[in-house]
């Protein structure tokens, strides 16, 4: 009897230092969830914002994007085609096992050898040999010079040799080859359902601040904030726009709100003489072209007014854009004013152009990708009107939009290209150079062309010096933006929220990290 | 009876060999899945490589060939987005709605039954007035919105339940079930409501008309006749008479709820398989989806058998050799 009351108590009292083990737990609704927990599966956010907490980088991205050591401590060009990267010693694997250069090798083999990987990594480590010089010294050399080599590197999680040989993709959803050696170690996997991690405390940067995180996809964004104010969770991720003034209002709840690398912008078809969905008034094809003409791009975004559409339609949570990438990034320019409103001047400009009653132009936009899309397509369509330009609005599911834009069915549509690596050059490459298939150049869909604009960035792809590079970079977005190679509109800005008593730093590249959630 | 099974089984291949081509070409009319799937700033080398590794480099009718011979071997493909056997994400999400679904498929038999029967012996009363009243709404309210309201007022304003997701799982024959644990059932409540909402609904307005209809039979004249009692009458005669049409309506339901329940399993992130099409139908993966509408026609057709076997089982005038196909 007696020993049954000892085990029984035992018992309870297990049960409750179990539970206080966990006191620091932490629970995030996310809106999208991971497609694997194989770091080199897809370069997608959502799927980098959870394998970052497992496994480290060589070099750590920041809350802005700024580039930090991370298991590399340094990284400096040795000469124009040679990089050396020092490793961090007395690093360990979530097993114990020591990190070295041999696992850095081995990541570098591995991201090239994910089958059926529909978003390989291997475009951040292609062109770029790696040769191991001791245990914390790798070499990584290319044909030419490269100047995006830290921003590359930068991209990818390195794996362990031990655990990762022969691992597939499964192996690493299982649990049996996530080893790592961030500040949380995998504890389950649950698609559809949970990811489950516990701290770490032996993490090289230090213990973190909680002891078990549980990562829960709530897609429906009502769910979320219920699943929130209910206490199911402790912080969500993309907050509905339409609800973001009511929770700030709400005294049970904490909203974080920091810009975005996110631009929302206007594509012009200024490139081909005949475009498909211009038209003259009387519905007859338009030759040539009349976009091709500066003048009418200017008019275009002359005739919008960015302010109303921050303020309105995207109620106050967005930035006006000036160009491609936001404020305080590598090649930002800071010489270029946002386009004031001015319809008096765009009419002004048309007429200059010959198009003084206008034209009729199909603006296509996507209804379910970005944060409010189809209602700004609907108000740019509208002040368009005002300037006598005739519009008629073409709303897809993001399912069919980028197929058929890719087919160059459109002459007008919305875009929006995440600024993924902290500078401009994916900007430049994929939505200002000519578009030349089968090269770094192509399969993004794009209007325009300008050889001197061309000749710049790819001037400055092979700038290896940062200061020359930046200096080309912006003089080419300076020349584009002038020349209204694109519309640009706003930022969006990303949006947690949580209960009281946490604080989010808010990053840059829409990730959410536990290890941004601070206890207030 | 084994003939008629043999026959039905051998239809079933056929409609689901005319499904996968209809899905098949289908999804790609849609749109492109490297557009979709591939990293905004993989470029032209990377895209190429993308397009080979899934082998949407084929021309459509040999991607097609592909398929059908790694079919009859067993195998419906990888995902693209996952990488893993379709099957296998399927099945692995299946336990979660087959629960779900079962839950309210109780809830919609075990309280629109009894509620429509009472309605249909009391037409005139207050409480049978009530219950169709109820049942209208029940039919006209959104299940989107009812769920979000469901949420709001019992998780949020009452905080009695959680608002999302699965709770804990253990494990039956293999299977993880939630509905034995008392954390679990706190999580099925609110989604299998929800869901049971439109089904209840339609089970009492079911019951309720072939009642009515059932109780100016003659046989209840002479039931009453011959001095039976009232509940012999209704639970005996009337019950089993009203049966027909009810459990064919309760068989494509019972498919509805189990292939179809994606609003309900959305709302409350319920880890089952209708969030896993829609997902899959958003990225336009192939696979995932030509794998799950051949599960679930599958799932139909035989739902659809057991049907027909408990017609002949409950009315011995119907034969299984006669039913028309």
């Amino acid at each position: 009897m007696n020993k049954t009351m000892t085990i029984v108590t035992g018992a309870i009292v297990g049960a409750f230092m179990a539970s206080g083990a966990w006191a620091a737990e932490l629970k995030i609704g996310l809106k999208s969830e991971t497609s694997s927990m194989d770091p080199h599966w897809q370069t997608l956010i959502v799927n980098i914002q959870i394998s970052r907490h497992i496994f480290d980088h060589l070099i750590d991205s920041g809350d802005n994007m700024e580039l930090k050591p991370g298991l590399a401590t340094s990284w400096k060009p040795i000469s124009d085609t040679t990089w050396e990267f020092k490793l961090r010693e007395g690093v360990k694997w979530h097993d114990g096992s020591p990190f070295t250069a041999d696992d850095v090798v081995f990541t570098w083999e591995r991201t090239n050898q994910v089958p059926n990987s529909p978003a390989p990594f291997s475009q951040y480590t292609r062109g770029k040999k790696i040769t191991k010089i001791d245990d914390f010294t790798v070499h990584v050399t290319t044909e030419k010079p490269y100047p995006l080599m830290a921003t590359d590197v930068a991209r990818f999680a390195i794996v362990s040799k031990k655990h990762g040989e022969g691992a597939t993709t499964a192996d690493y959803n299982t649990g049996k080859a996530t080893i790592g050696t961030g500040p949380y170690k995998f504890v389950e996997f649950v698609p559809g359902d949970r990811i489950v991690l516990e701290a770490n405390p032996d993490y090289w940067g230090g213990k973190p601040a909680w002891d078990r995180v549980t990562f829960k996809p709530i897609p429906a964004g009502p769910s979320r904030i219920a699943a929130l104010k209910s206490g199911d969770v402790d912080l969500i991720d993309f907050v509905p726009p339409a609800d973001i003034n009511k929770l700030k209002q709400d005294a049970d709840v904490a909203v974080w709100q920091g810009p975005s690398n996110r631009p929302v912008f206007l594509h012009l078809d200024s490139n081909r003489d005949l475009s498909p969905s211009i038209r003259d008034n009387d519905g007859n094809p338009l030759w040539p072209n009349p976009t091709r003409d500066w003048r009418v791009r200017k008019a275009i975004s002359k005739a919008i007014n960015r302010e109303a559409i921050v303020e309105k339609v995207m109620e106050g949570n967005a930035i006006i854009a000036t160009q491609l990438v936001p404020v305080g990034f590598f090649g930002y320019n800071e010489d270029l004013e946002p386009e004031p409103f001015d319809p008096e001047g765009a009419k002004k400009l048309l007429a200059e152009a010959g198009y003084p009653d206008g034209f009729r132009i199909t603006l296509n936009g996507t209804h379910d990708r970005y944060i409010n899309d189809k209602e700004i397509v609907e108000t740019v369509a509208q002040m368009l009107s005002k300037i006598g330009i005739k519009v008629d609005v073409k709303t897809h599911p993001v399912s069919t939009y980028y197929t058929t834009a890719n087919t160059g069915a459109f002459s007008f549509w919305l875009g929006s290209h995440s600024v993924s690596t902290g500078e401009p050059s994916a900007q430049l490459n994929h939505l200002i150079h000519t578009t030349w298939p089968g090269t770094p150049y192509c399969c993004t869909p794009r209007g325009y062309s300008n050889p001197r604009v061309d000749n710049i960035i790819e001037m400055g792809m092979g700038t290896v010096d940062d200061a020359e590079r930046e200096a080309l970079f912006k003089e080419a977005i300076g020349i584009a933006v002038k020349d209204v190679a694109f519309v640009p509109l706003h930022y969006q800005l990303n949006t947690w929220a949580s209960r009281l008593g946490l604080k989010y730093i808010t990053r840059i590249d829409e990730m959410t990290l536990a290890t941004n959630v601070m206890k207030n | 009876m084994s003939v008629f099974i043999i026959r039905r089984l051998m239809q079933s291949v056929v409609v689901i060999f005319i499904m996968t081509l209809i899905v098949f070409f289908g999804v790609m009319v849609i749109g492109n899945p490297v557009d979709i799937l591939i990293g905004q700033d993989c470029d032209g080398p990377c895209r190429e490589k993308v397009i080979r590794s899934l082998g949407l480099h084929l021309p459509l009718h040999e991607q097609y060939l592909v398929f059908l011979k790694n079919a009859l071997k067993g195998e419906l493909g990888n995902s693209f987005k996952a990488g893993i056997p379709a099957t296998h994400l399927i099945l692995q999400r299946m336990p979660a709605t087959l629960e779900l679904a079962f839950c309210s498929f109780l809830i919609a038999v075990g309280l629109g039954i009894p509620l429509g029967i009472w309605a249909g012996l009391r037409p005139e009363s207050l409480s049978g007035k009530v219950i169709m009243g109820g049942s209208i709404l029940g039919f006209s309210l959104p299940s989107f919105w009812v769920g979000v309201m469901l949420m709001l007022l019992f998780a949020v304003e009452l905080n009695w339940l959680p608002a999302t997701g699965r709770g804990e799982t253990v494990p039956v024959l293999g299977v993880e079930v939630s509905f034995l644990t008392l954390d679990g059932l706190r999580h099925l409540i609110l989604p299998a409501v929800n869901l049971a909402l439109f089904k209840l609904s339609l089970m009492v307005r079911l019951t309720r008309a072939s009642v009515r209809e059932n109780l100016l039979m003659d046989y209840i004249k002479f039931a009453r006749a011959k001095g039976l009692s009232m509940n012999r009458i209704i639970f005996v005669h009337v019950l089993k008479n009203i049966l027909i049409p009810i459990i064919t309506v309760l068989g494509l339901e019972l498919g509805n709820l189990i292939a179809f329940s994606v609003v309900t399993e959305t709302i409350f992130a319920w880890p089952g398989m209708g969030k896993l099409l829609i997902d899959s139908i958003d990225v336009l993966d192939r696979p995932v989806v030509v794998a799950y509408l051949m599960i679930t026609i599958f799932m139909f057709i035989m739902i659809n058998l057991v049907v027909d076997i408990l017609y002949s089982l409950l009315d011995p005038r119907v034969r299984l050799g006669d039913i028309k196909q």
